[in-house]
């Protein structure tokens, strides 16, 4: 096996997407902050900078760790699950 | 009027599944909210289940439980750039249960235990997310999901590492970057042969793998591999405050442990089915919220029993366990028609009887132990160099393991140093 590109990763995922975002971004806070983990620590790289330096959220490949929320130390992800039925849904687990 | 029931069990993993099979199985009118489409779909971990926990509830449906292998083999290697050294502990396979340990996928596993849950009489709503607590003075009286209300005299908490509940409820802050790793993991599907080939097993069974060293590029945490059916489970776990710290992405990570020469050969010609992550809350007792309140207790990872020590890694049998423990504790309240904290704290005195609290104790230290940079880092590198001395012959004159060690500690770690984490291994792990 080579080295698997993240999206045909999170391809083989089932997921049920709700048209409901479930994780926002606090800009205000964000701009207080330079290292922006967030974009290295969510194993399923949801979170993007924008040419502008905005952090863009895109919530469809989210595996629901949570890391990202416990990885900010500047609060700016206002951070919740996806509505009950939705989001990521292992079948081996 | 609405419906009360006797217990609220929120999550259905192993922990309230196991608490909800009891208490259905005593009678009571026990609902269990799942947020997931399906009990299973938003679980995953690495892939063992160890210990009688599981066979002592359910031993008449231990047939049809959906097993994946029995382990009879655990491998702990040490891997450094380009070398490994394992220490492998085998026994001969017993045909018994409940076996000493045994793989799982959790998806399917506790899809299966849910029917058998239902089957015992509890009620399993899923797609259905506990999103807030009912209060009645400094009592909790049961779970709100949106507009929607479910009352309890009881509620337990089994929702996971967030655990949203345990904290409406005041029992935990925030967690900590230091109190969690990140665990991501692959299931990489390959016939059975071909796994009972590779891994030189036969039949049901199976082998537990760990890595520590180069395979998280020196970061606290380690790799596993564990064999299913007709999957291998691959993963990397690493201590999120290191990953933050490094700028390492766990996936990276992961995508060069796959590719190390170790493992390359195990899951050649696999197929990627799932790609999965999870947090572990691993700071054990240092970390442990209040177990319970007024009309609420918290198990499983929620209350963040897991032992991790390296050598151990242990999580589902603590669940099962403090689920149960839940269970026969909401059994006597019952009783007595009481569910303040003080008649609830029974709970917490039948985990400190148990393995639960005890092992939780026991290893208390070994967290900030497991944070020693030189485990992942100079040990594997000093064991994998020094065995391949030891075992390389150019036709020079040879000299002894001492000296070669010695010579390798040179620059990268004093004796005083090693001795010094001997013993603190000693007392920690």
């Amino acid at each position: 096996m080579s080295h698997t590109k993240l999206e045909n990763k999170l391809a083989v995922n089932k997921y049920d997407v709700d048209r409901d975002v479930h994780i926002t971004i606090n800009e205000d806070m964000c701009k207080g902050c330079s290292l922006h983990p967030c974009l290295y620590i969510c194993p399923a790289q949801c979170y993007k900078q924008a040419s502008d330096g905005h952090i863009i959220f895109s919530y469809e490949g989210c595996l629901e760790c949570g890391s990202c929320r416990i990885a900010c130390d500047y609060g700016a992800i206002n951070w919740s699950l996806p509505r009950g039925g939705f989001g990521i849904c292992y079948e081996y687990g | 009027m609405e419906q009360k029931f006797d217990a609220i069990v929120v999550g259905a993993g192993l922990a309230g599944l196991a608490c909800a099979y009891k208490l259905a199985n005593s009678g009571l009118n026990v609902l269990v909210m799942e947020r997931g489409k399906f009990a299973g779909a938003k679980n995953t971990w690495g892939g063992a289940f160890y210990g009688p926990v599981l066979y002592d509830l359910i031993s008449p449906l231990w047939k049809e439980m959906p097993i994946e292998r029995y382990l009879v083999r655990h491998v702990l290697s040490f891997v450094s750039e380009g070398q490994c050294f394992s220490v492998s502990s085998e026994s001969e396979p017993s045909n018994s249960p409940p076996h000493n340990g045994f793989s799982l996928l959790r998806s399917r596993f506790d899809k299966w235990f849910a029917q058998k849950v239902s089957q015992a009489g509890a009620i399993i709503a899923c797609g259905i997310e506990a999103s807030d607590l009912i209060w009645d003075g400094p009592d909790i009286r049961g779970v709100k999901s949106g507009n929607e209300t479910f009352h309890a005299d009881v509620v337990v908490a089994c929702d996971g590492v967030h655990s949203i509940l345990a904290r409406k409820a005041g029992l935990r802050g925030e967690l900590k970057p230091i109190e969690v790793k990140l665990g991501v993991k692959e299931i990489i599907s390959l016939p059975s042969e071909t796994i009972e080939q590779r891994f030189n097993l036969s039949g049901d069974e199976g082998i537990s793998m760990q890595f520590v060293g180069s395979c998280t590029k020196g970061l606290p945490g380690g790799a596993f591999i564990y064999t299913n059916k007709q999957s291998l489970s691959v993963g990397i776990v690493v201590q999120l405050n290191a990953l933050v710290e490094n700028k390492s992405s766990a996936n990276d990570l992961l995508e060069d442990f796959k590719q190390s020469w170790p493992v390359k050969k195990l899951i050649r010609g696999g197929e990627l089915k799932e790609y999965s992550a999870h947090l572990i809350p691993v700071s054990g007792i240092n970390m442990m919220p209040h177990l319970c309140t007024n009309g609420l207790l918290v198990a499983g990872d929620a209350a963040a029993l897991v032992v991790g020590t390296g050598l151990i890694l242990e999580g589902g049998n603590f669940a099962a366990a403090s689920g149960i423990a839940a269970a026969q504790t909401v059994l006597k309240c019952k009783e007595k028609g009481d569910f303040s904290v003080k008649s609830l704290s029974y709970y917490q005195k039948l985990l400190e009887d148990s393995f639960v609290l005890q092992d939780l104790k026991t290893f208390k230290k070994a967290p900030h132990f497991l944070e020693n940079q030189r485990i992942y880092n100079e040990y594997p590198d000093l064991l994998c160099s020094l065995m391949q001395k030891v075992l390389t012959n150019d036709g020079q004159p040879r000299t002894t393991t001492w000296r070669l060690a010695r010579e390798q500690m040179k620059g990268k770690v004093s004796l005083p140093q090693v001795a010094k984490d001997i013993v603190q291994a000693m007392s920690s792990i």
